[in-house]
């Protein structure tokens, strides 16, 4: 199982403690220079950007560049990279990540060949290395660690854990948490994609021990089976903090992809009823627009009080 | 994107895929051509990218040339699940003796492709008894687990073969062409104990298009979905009146949802990405006015770090234009959103501060 906290943030005798260095692949593209400086100033400790070709240079004049992902490994030991490619070089940043012995892979672009994130994920199994997506916001711990290319407005520690399949519904609905008091100990962006690195069930494992835990936000849509999976282990694994569930696509047609190359309903797989049965079936109340997720937390908490 | 069956069909047999003689046609007079060539009796089915055919009387046994008459512009006037015919194909009969079922699909959940098998297809997949079900990894089927699934099966000698054989060469073409799902249902046996694909749904995976130009004629697009994707947006047309449009996928699903359950009919789900730009929104309104059916634009970004001042731009420009009439309810968060406010006061654009006040508004002002 992943320790997660043991990668974003650390153990107080490491000498990264709460600084845990981040390698940025694709640091001088346009989006990834862009989040590269959104990350430094929201705390994320950026320790090195790889772009072929320009090794040597520096990144706003103090983050080196490397050609290759294994000299940025090497000079600066970093465990972790977020990936800004464009999506056909997607898994041979990866591999060359994984092969520099990164543990853990946030993939942001969107559009990924479903073999290809197949195959990345293939070598991330053998390297015993954790992918957080492709097509996600990234991940993050609030006030402490960003990894990704949300805004940092929605999002303030404290103790829910939000999973959620899509971006701006996990900035709009960590929003409409933070305004009701509830901050967030991590938030984990699966991606819109058919095969996501991180399912929703792993990145429940990666959470549900949290002592400070106070409830869990899960974030689905219509496509595939993993909102299912995941109640079905919540109810075998017998969590009982607070949980509420939000399910987008409901009104969407079936056979259509929505937007996400994984938000298709295809006969009954992936229909939004059986999400929302699944639910019920492990008393999770879910939520009919993004505002009622902390009107039903809160509930779900004052019961469990 | 997903093919219909005659296309299916031209994979299947480019892979040696045993198929019954089958000649597809847009019009009448093609299928006329078609008839002679193959002969009575034979099978007219409609091309819809939707199950549910048969019952729907999209398949047609066929005699004679009276019959054809009769039965090819019926066929082909048909609307199944919303889904008008876009080619007939002529299959000629066939002597069955047993339906199979037989897919590779892609689950997701486990993150590998699997091998779904029954002597009892023939029937919707939800519906197909004693599955066999393997898991095969990025979806090769090696000699051993396909002589494994027919034993499972029941099958024996020559149809054990030719069931081997169709399994392996339908592994091939889902991981050649990237396929998300593989389909032949039914898979039948016919009476000399060969076996022949009489259906198939293939599915493949959008994001590899760019490494398959050979299957760039099966892509079917609307007009504005075309435009759409060279915006780098995506667009789905749906038959209601209000268009939605919003920044990221999961915002626009909520945002349809919400207003369905308020009694409104989204025309149309437009995501224009992550992030939003007067030039963006000016582009996704440009659209829009393309669909006539629209009486009302439903507008939810979502922007951390988006000014709203910049998509007001969009909104002011787009009536300056005269690109659109149609009034306009927005739910913009970001920056600045009380200056935006300001600019677009008088315009046909009302800025909510909540979503659920635009769509009762949406719902309520749209055009009349």
């Amino acid at each position: 199982m992943t320790d997660i906290f043991g990668l974003l943030k650390g153990k107080p005798e490491d000498p990264d403690y709460k600084k845990k260095g981040v390698i940025v692949q694709g640091i001088t593209g346009a989006y990834g220079s862009l989040h590269a400086h959104n990350m430094i100033a929201y705390g994320t400790n950026v320790v090195a950007g790889v772009t072929p070709g320009k090794g040597g240079q520096k990144f706003e004049d103090s983050v080196p560049i490397y050609n290759t992902m294994q000299e940025a490994v090497n000079a600066t030991n970093a465990k972790i990279s977020i990936v800004f490619v464009p999506a056909k070089f997607f898994l041979a940043a990866a591999k060359e990540a994984l092969e520099a012995g990164i543990k853990l892979l946030v993939a942001i672009p969107e559009h990924v060949p479903i073999r290809d994130t197949m195959e990345a994920l293939d070598l991330a199994n053998k390297k015993g290395a954790v992918i957080i997506g492709p097509n996600t916001p990234g991940i993050m711990i609030p006030e402490l660690i960003k990894i990704g290319i949300m805004p940092a407005m929605p999002f303030k520690a404290g103790n829910v854990a939000v999973l959620s399949k899509s971006g701006t519904l996990l900035y709009e609905i960590s929003d409409a948490l933070t305004n009701s008091g509830f901050g967030q100990s991590i938030t984990i962006g699966i991606g819109g994609d058919p095969i996501n690195g991180t399912r929703l069930i792993d990145a429940f494992e990666m959470v549900k021990d949290i002592p400070t835990l106070e409830g869990l936000v899960i974030v689905g849509e219509i496509g595939g089976d993993s909102e299912e999976m995941l109640a079905q282990k919540i109810i075998d694994s017998g969590f009982k903090k607070p949980a509420v569930a939000y399910i987008a696509g409901r009104a969407a047609p079936k056979e259509k992809r929505m937007g996400h190359a994984g938000a298709i309903v295809m006969g009954t797989y992936g229909s939004a009823e059986s999400k929302v049965s699944m639910f019920n079936k492990a008393n999770i109340p879910v939520a009919k627009r993004p505002a009622e997720v902390p009107v039903l937390l809160a509930g779900k908490i004052e019961k469990s009080d | 994107m997903q093919l219909l069956e005659f296309q299916a069909k031209e994979l299947f047999r480019e892979y040696g895929i045993n198929l019954l003689e089958s000649i597809s046609s847009t019009n009448i007079e093609e299928g006329r051509k078609h008839a002679k060539q193959l002969g009575y009796p034979f099978v007219i089915k409609i091309q819809v990218p939707v199950g549910g055919r048969g019952k729907a009387g999209g398949i047609q046994k066929c005699q004679n040339d009276d019959e054809f008459e009769l039965k090819y512009p019926q066929v082909m006037d048909l609307t199944i699940k919303g889904e008008k015919a876009r080619a007939i194909l002529l299959e000629k009969m066939a002597d069955i003796k047993k339906e199979l079922y037989l897919s590779l699909f892609l689950n997701r959940s486990k993150r590998c492709y699997t091998i779904i098998a029954s002597a009892e297809g023939g029937v919707e997949i939800e519906s197909v008894k004693n599955q066999i079900i393997k898991e095969v990894g990025l979806g090769d089927v090696s000699d051993e687990v396909a002589k494994e699934v027919a034993k499972e099966m029941g099958l024996q000698g020559k149809t054990a073969d030719g069931f081997i054989d169709t399994l392996k060469k339908l592994s091939k073409l889902t991981i050649e062409k990237e396929a998300e799902l593989a389909e032949i249902n039914p898979l039948a046996i016919m009476q000399d104990d060969t076996v022949m694909a009489l259906d198939g749904k293939f599915v493949t995976d959008d994001n590899s298009n760019f490494r398959h130009p050979e299957l760039q004629k099966y892509q079917e697009k609307t007009e504005i979905e075309e435009q759409a994707e060279k915006s780098g947006f995506s667009l789905v047309e749906l038959d209601g009146d209000i268009a939605v449009v919003g920044n990221g996928a999961g915002l626009v699903m909520s945002t349809l949802d919400m207003l369905s359950d308020n009694g409104g009919k989204p025309a149309c789900f437009l995501d224009v990405g992550g992030g939003a730009t007067t030039e963006s929104v000016y582009e996704a309104l440009t659209l829009i006015s393309k669909i006539k059916r629209v009486k009302g634009i439903l507008v939810n970004l979502y922007g951390g770090i988006v000014k709203t001042t910049v998509v007001a731009e969009a909104f002011l420009k787009a009536y300056e234009d005269n690109l659109i009439d149609l009034p306009v309810f927005a739910r913009l968060k970001g920056t600045e959103s009380d200056k935006a406010k300001k600019m677009l006061e008088g315009s046909r654009t009302k800025i909510y501060s909540s979503v659920e006040e635009a769509i009762n508004a949406a719902v309520m002002g749209k055009k009349k």
